[in-house]
């Protein structure tokens, strides 16, 4: 099964189990989404529980809101995140503050999907990385799946949960295949995961540059450098003692992020770690991060700009 | 407010060791008192206070073990208010070696370590002197794994205990006595008969424990001597000579349990022979006890070896750096000896200089041996 199809599994699932699931966004209904999720699911739970949208984030965000509020479970997705930026006031002074504000009274059990992330020669405005910026915000959860056991596991949970979830999923894991348990139900969202032991070095990343940490691992383990990779899952509420866990364990850190570097979540992650594991660590908290441009539409120019496997190799080497 | 430092009491000492303080925080210390004890791979030093005040506060305890230059008290002045939020003046304590620029590059070291947090942890708990390891990381950084095989050096090798330490000390200051001064060696025999007969008449009216013995003489007539050539009583630092306005006349003094040591008789040329008597019974005790002052061993301008009582006639000493002459004493024989033309026996001496041709010729350091000579054939005026 593909990452695609373990989202479109989930949702189908939600939809047959519970009524008050409903699926909106951009094309996702004749046309099955602008990344194919939800090809089919038109044709089994019809126009009312699958439905087009004007193209207006900020209006149909702001339905979702609504809905929840309301009483359904609205899925919501948003064709790519760069898109999203219209639907920021909904998000960040609606849905992210509508339980404190009415002193607990409402929730909004939101959950929001979208495609982020680069390496599609989509170029400039569709290669962002944004969910560092989301998982800025009190009030809101941001999941990042990068497994098809996640991407399953994680539309459940956010389903499950009374307040707003985002779903960031990296466009090029759509046709990656996987392992995959359908009986597994809902993921657990509170805990990031250690895809690879190792005691030398923790790469700490999320999303669509797990698989660059994994090769880059498997690269460094024939230098007999032990890398262990920690698969975030979960940007907010971050799981720091995974962190400082592996941390304690290997006193190095790299956080691979496909975002810029500058003022991002990759920067918060390392500031956590100095402040909690300074005296862990043997060698300077160290980043790989995109080049400071806007992403380049030029297949060469694209895959300098982000983070590949020998600059994490080359990172490690650096400093060892 | 001022801080006081780890002094360098001696130009191969990197770190100190406080053993004790002398006063309670709160006390009024005056200058020249001491002020704490700190051991060094030589002996036990005394450590007076340049400074008058009242002790603010010690930022280390006895037992810790610093680098040379950081702070282990503060000071304050006379007529200063107690506040925390004064920036100290940085002061040196009472010694004041002139920095050796050869080890300037090491200290330098020593006080910004580049060292990994979690080397520097571990380094605490093993009980490892990082500044003593080598950095493998990034940019000569000290990692955990630097760390690691220090400590596993450590319990392979056992520290080098105090006379090997001090052995060390001795062989790294004569090998660069040997390296960097180009010595020049000069000898002559003087008469002691004036001078001997003279301390046998002047200790007669003197209690046993007050006597003079005729070294006393010997330190006395070579501070006078100094003052005519003064270019002997200096130190060579950063490639040029330094006059030094006191004569403080180091004295060799060996260890019964091996190495020697050589503190300072300070102001050698201002004090009578009584009071220098007193004094060099003093130091030397103290000495051999492992308790020297730290002005002692710092602020010798010129060291004086004698070797009489070891039974050898002559000795060519190696200078102590950065000092540029040392005077050598063999013992008093009696000789056959010309005096007007007349033959008797007499006794001798041979008084040797070894200078330093940077900063002084043979015919300067000849004068200083004829004005020694001249000295000491004039006992009662020393």
């Amino acid at each position: 099964m593909t990452y695609r199809e373990a989202i479109r599994a989930a949702m189908r699932n939600a939809l047959q189990h519970d009524p008050r699931v409903f699926l909106m966004g951009e094309d996702v209904d004749q046309y099955g989404g602008a990344f194919a999720v939800s090809r089919g699911l038109r044709e089994e739970f019809g126009a009312e529980r699958v439905r087009d949208t004007p193209l207006s984030e900020s209006a149909f965000v702001g339905a979702g809101i609504g809905a929840a509020l309301g009483g359904m479970r609205p899925i919501v997705e948003v064709m790519t995140v760069n898109f999203s930026l219209l639907a920021l006031d909904q998000i960040v002074n609606n849905a992210a503050t509508l339980r404190h504000m009415s002193g607990g009274q409402f929730s909004i059990p939101l959950v929001v999907r979208m495609a982020t992330g680069g390496g599609r020669q989509l170029a400039a405005q569709h290669s962002h990385s944004w969910e560092g910026w989301y998982a800025h915000v009190p009030g809101i959860k941001v999941l990042t799946p990068a497994t098809v056991q996640d991407a399953y596991g994680m539309v459940l949970a956010a389903l499950a949960d009374p307040d707003p979830v985002f779903i960031f999923e990296h466009a090029t894991l759509y046709p990656m295949e996987g392992e995959f348990d359908d009986s597994s139900g809902a993921a657990d969202i509170s805990k990031a995961v250690i895809r690879r032991v190792g005691g030398d070095v923790s790469l700490i990343t999320y999303g669509g540059s797990l698989g660059k940490c994994l090769q880059a691992a498997e690269a460094l383990a024939k230098e007999d450098i032990a890398a262990e990779v920690i698969d975030l899952r979960i940007l907010r509420p971050l799981d720091i003692q995974t962190i400082l866990a592996s941390i304690r364990k290997t006193h190095r850190a790299v956080i691979v992020d496909e975002a810029w570097r500058t003022g991002s979540f990759a920067a918060e992650i390392s500031a956590q770690i100095m402040e909690q594991a300074f005296d862990e660590l043997d060698a300077p908290v160290a980043r790989v991060c995109s080049a400071e441009v806007p992403m380049p539409y030029a297949k060469h120019l694209e895959d300098a700009a982000l983070p590949q496997v020998a600059a994490i190799v080359n990172t490690v080497q650096g400093m060892m | 407010m001022a801080n006081f430092v780890m002094p360098k009491l001696g130009a191969d000492m990197n770190m100190g060791r406080l053993l004790s303080w002398s006063k309670n925080i709160g006390d009024r210390i005056e200058r020249g008192e001491i002020i704490a004890e700190v051991h060094t791979d030589k002996a036990d030093i005394e450590i007076e206070s340049f400074i008058s005040g009242v002790i603010e506060k010690y930022l280390i305890e006895p037992g810790e073990e610093v680098p040379i230059g950081t702070v282990i008290a503060i000071i304050r002045k006379d007529g200063e208010v107690t506040t925390t939020n004064e920036t100290p003046v940085e002061i040196a304590a009472a010694p004041t070696v002139a920095p050796d620029l050869s080890k300037r590059e090491t200290m330098t070291e020593t006080v910004r370590l580049h060292i990994s947090p979690v080397a520097k942890k571990l380094a605490a708990e093993l009980g490892i002197d990082p500044t003593q390891v080598k950095g493998t990381g990034p940019g000569g950084r000290i990692t955990r794994e630097d760390i690691e095989n220090a400590a596993k050096t450590k319990t392979e090798k056992p520290a080098p205990d105090r006379q090997t330490g001090m052995r060390q000390i001795i062989a790294a200051a004569m090998a660069r006595a040997k390296r960097e001064i180009p010595h020049y060696y000069l000898r002559t025999t003087i008469d002691l008969k004036r001078a001997l007969d003279w301390l046998a008449q002047e200790n007669e009216k003197r209690s046993v424990a007050d006597r003079l013995l005729y070294g006393v003489l010997l330190i006395k007539a070579v501070a006078m001597a100094l003052r005519e050539v003064p270019e002997l009583n200096a130190t060579w630092e950063n490639e040029q000579v330094n006059p030094k306005p006191s004569i403080n006349v180091g004295i060799a003094i060996s260890l019964r349990q091996g190495g020697l040591i050589a503190p300072a008789l300070l102001d050698a040329d201002k004090k009578s022979l009584d009071e220098l008597m007193q004094k060099f019974r003093d130091m030397v005790q103290r000495a051999r006890a492992g308790r020297s002052r730290s002005s002692e061993l710092s602020d010798a301008t010129i060291t004086i070896t004698n070797l009489g009582e070891q039974g050898v006639e002559e000795v060519f000493g190696i200078i102590y750096p950065p000092q540029v002459a040392l005077v050598g004493f063999g013992k008093i024989v009696e000789r056959p000896w010309a005096v007007n033309g007349m033959l008797g026996v007499r006794p001798i001496i041979t008084a040797t200089l070894s200078a330093d041709h940077r900063v002084s010729d043979g015919h300067r350091g000849g004068l200083f041996l004829s004005a020694l000579d001249r000295l000491l054939q004039e006992p009662e005026n020393l």
